[in-house]
């Protein structure tokens, strides 16, 4: 039986802040737009991120866009591409007061303002005083921003496919991208969405880490569909690791908590942020902070029976203070510890949290791979945004606050350049079955019945392995051991069975989907990881602890393809103004 | 520890039926984590999660008779053994699975979006902190589901009554101070059914694992129509 096609001029998989913000200007522009979500859009990720998002507004201290530029270069390791970060510093501002307008619910200041709060790797006056460029709704932005997204894509009338889990992308021999071949989760009937451009939305892959921040859908799908079209993925070695989860169980504890003026202590009792960050102390660069954490616990200067975590000290800010900027970490503590942070401290440890690594695209949004004309040809068609992208804004280290940004801005830039590419592509492309085969290949695998290990063993096995060989401290040693355990995983995968067939909302058969996806993309972090013989941002090798600017001032490739590594340069000449040159990095 | 949960696979089963499974409590455990031990070892048992944390709102179940998010609800607390059903009131897609549809369509029908007529600033719409603070307990709802499928009123009219959720999302814009589409939306909510089909048995209140009032904003939206009618 053929499989159902549906058409549109835009297909977007994922409906967190990237996807949604694309879907509002091309729904807006009457553009015919399928959005393709596996959960409903208001359970994407996004919903969870707390803290808040960046853009210079000087609401609250002196800033301009300038500054967050240099902080965002500076907080990458000088691996961000600084055409992109200037793109993004400076769109900041309209972005955010374009979300108020749709309905944001921000926290305001006495005039009436947004509330801005200070986040680690912020300054003003390139490297001076601590600035205030975090745009707040209390400890709840991302949820405010998602359900407003939604909201407006509502009153815009964006066609949604809720509970359609993307399979893989559809590509012709020319290398155009015609779509992707879903799967309607309650039915489990594949549908073929074809459409004139694809944007990539997906979101990050945390659940490739036992203890992460990450929800249990963020399985690295899109990363994972592009490496299996041929597109590379790009410095997936840089994983945020974010210092402040809750110990052992892996919440995430908003860096909002130390812009309030929260700080850590260790197993003395001392500030040790003091020693490894005097100025900015704890709203240091998040890699630097978590390298803090791990060092105090691994020198034997830990909290608790075990030593194992530190502590995150809120009783000094008053009640007030915890309970209007910081109602959603007291609920996370309440019920996840039983403690009440306005009276005790949280025990906290670094946590896998964010990729800075993904799918190589350019300020436009458009997917950008090494082809006959240069490292950076643009693949017909293809877009992705958000943190399964690789623009790069983030380079080696992610700022806070700069997460919810980077969706928004290049979410509503591959809307902006999907329209263009709408106007010179009118027609779609010959749909044909050699393109769809690959595809549907990779569905009917799971059909195969039998005696075999389980989704859940693999899964589990895949996440504590990443633990230990791809932690916050790496070795040579302990990385090539884990790229050949990982290598014999991958081919057990082979043998993994499904015991439940049934077709309606088989959740196994999705899991098994997305055990697929987790081990692609956790092998690009490993061997990416394994590839780069420096220390930089995130990345911290202990056996070649410098940063070297000469070699490895580079974005690194993965191919899935015979699991080869490249390389490719950065970026380092900004739109309009100068360039930052590499800098010793200190806070 | 027991857990009796509601099995119901359309493909193979021709009614629903309760199913014994035995979980190895361990402190501080979720009931959530105890349904995935459970998909453990009976891979075809369904329900949705996934923030763990109680932000994504995909995990609202039946525990023991009452509407919880499977996530946030300790094993401790529960008494033995723990009864898991779907949430009650709508068609069964199967097992935990609920088909939400008919409440996604109530929360569309109050428009739930900000509508502003004026020019747009070149910057924010200015608000003050007291007029932010009258959005504290609407704009943090999940759309989990736990208060509408509570509430009788939406079992009996769900086509027509738009249900606990719905109507705080309703309150959400017409509190906030930049919206500029107050007659519409109560023009909208006129008539028995809409809004009026609510008869403060405060299910919702009760229920709502945010710790929401819908019955409070019910009411203010009434007090509003009042106000305005006069």
């Amino acid at each position: 039986m053929p499989i159902p096609t549906r058409h549109f001029d835009a297909l977007i998989l994922g409906a967190g802040g990237a996807g949604l913000n694309a879907a509002l200007r091309l729904a807006g522009a009457d553009v015919r737009v399928a959005v393709v979500s596996k959960v409903f859009p208001t359970r994407s990720h996004t919903v969870a991120a707390q803290g808040g998002v960046n853009a210079a507004l000087s609401n609250v201290l002196p800033d301009n866009w300038h500054w967050h530029m240099f902080d965002t270069v500076k907080g990458s390791d000088y691996l961000g591409d600084q055409d992109v970060i200037e793109y993004m510093c400076r769109e900041a501002i309209p972005t955010v007061y374009e979300l108020e307008h749709a309905g944001v619910p921000f926290s305001r200041l006495d005039n009436g303002r947004i509330y801005q709060r200070p986040f680690g790797g912020q300054s003003q006056n390139f490297g001076g005083e601590q600035a205030a460029r975090t745009c707040a709704a209390a400890d709840r932005t991302g949820h405010a921003i998602l359900h407003t997204l939604y909201q407006q894509n509502l009153r815009a009338r964006s066609h949604f496919f809720d509970e359609y889990f993307a399979v893989d992308l559809l590509r012709d021999d020319e290398g155009y991208v015609l779509g992707a071949l879903v799967l309607e989760i309650e039915t489990g009937e594949p549908l073929i969405i074809a459409a004139k451009t694809t944007l990539i939305a997906t979101g990050g892959h945390g659940q490739v880490f036992r203890t992460t921040t990450n929800a249990f859908i963020n399985t690295g799908d899109g990363m994972a569909m592009a490496l299996r079209v041929g597109v590379p993925l790009m410095d997936m070695e840089f994983y945020q690791f974010h210092p402040t989860g809750v110990a052992g169980k892996g919440m995430l504890i908003t860096e909002g908590a130390r812009g309030e003026g929260g700080f850590l202590v260790n197993g003395e009792g001392e500030r040790f942020m003091e020693r490894y960050a005097p100025h900015a102390l704890d709203l240091a660069g998040r890699d630097v902070v978590s390298r803090a954490i791990a060092t105090e616990v691994r020198e034997g200067r830990g909290c608790g029976d075990a030593g194992d975590h530190v502590l995150l000290k809120l009783d000094h800010l008053g009640r007030d203070v915890v309970a209007r900027r910081l109602p959603g970490i007291s609920d996370i503590c309440r019920t996840f510890l039983g403690i009440d942070p306005a009276v005790e401290p949280i025990p906290i440890l670094p946590t896998a949290h964010y990729a800075m690594g993904g799918i190589p695209t350019d300020r436009f949004a458009r997917v950008v791979v090494p082809a006959r004309h240069g490292p950076e040809e643009v693949v017909p068609g293809l877009y992705a945004a958000g943190e399964c992208a690789c623009v790069s804004v983030h380079g080696a280290n992610r700022l806070g606050g700069n997460s919810l940004l980077d969706i928004l801005v290049f979410g509503r830039a591959a809307g902006q350049d999907i329209l263009r590419y709408l106007q010179d592509n009118p027609n779609h492309r010959t749909m044909t079955d050699a393109a769809v085969a690959p595809a549907m290949a990779r569905l009917e695998r799971w059909e195969r019945s039998g005696e075999g290990e389980s989704v859940h063993a693999i899964k589990a096995e895949l996440r504590k392995l990443m633990e230990d060989h791809c932690g916050v401290f790496r070795t040579e040693a302990v990385m090539a051991e884990g790229v050949e355990r990982l290598k014999a995983l991958r081919g057990r995968v082979d043998s993994v069975r499904l015991a439940d067939h049934s077709r309606t909302f088989n959740t196994a058969r999705i899991e098994a989907l997305e055990l697929d996806n987790l081990v692609d993309v956790g092998m690009a972090t490993l061997l990416a990881a394994h590839y780069r013989q420096e220390s930089r941002g995130a990345h911290s090798r202990i056996d070649y602890p410098e940063r070297n600017d000469q070699a490895w001032l580079r974005h690194s490739l993965y191919f899935r393809d015979g699991d080869r590594m490249d390389s490719k340069p950065v970026r380092t000449k900004p739109l309009t103004v100068d360039s930052f040159p590499p800098k010793e990095r200190v806070y | 520890m027991k857990l009796r949960v509601y099995r119901f696979n359309p493909d193979t089963d021709q009614r629903p039926r309760l199913q014994d499974f035995e979980v190895t409590a361990i402190p501080g455990m979720m009931l959530r984590e105890a349904l995935i031990e459970i998909k453990k070892q009976d891979e075809g048992f369904t329900f949705r999660h996934s923030c763990g944390e109680g932000v994504c709102g995909s995990d609202g179940v039946n525990v023991n008779g009452r509407n919880k998010l499977a996530c946030i609800t300790p094993l401790a607390e529960l008494k033995e053994p723990v009864v898991v059903r779907p949430l009650p009131g709508r068609p069964v897609i199967r097992d935990l699975v609920v088909d939400l549809s008919q409440f996604y369509e109530q929360y569309r029908q109050v428009k739930p979006y900000l509508v502003r007529e004026d020019p747009l600033p070149e910057a924010e719409v200015r608000q003050s902190p007291a007029e932010r603070d009258r959005l504290d307990g609407l704009y943090e709802c999940i759309l989990c589901a736990c208060c509408s499928t509570a509430c009788p009123s939406f079992w009996w009219n769900p086509d027509k009554f738009h249900g606990p959720a719905a109507l705080l999302q309703a309150w959400r814009f017409l509190a906030d101070s930049r919206d500029q589409a107050t007659e519409a939306r109560l023009d909208a909510l006129e008539g028995p059914y809409k809004l009026f089909r609510c008869h403060t048995i405060m299910n919702c209140v009760e229920v709502c694992p945010k710790g929401l009032n819908p019955t409070r904003a019910i009411g203010k939206i009434k007090d509003l129509m009042l106000e305005k009618g006069v």
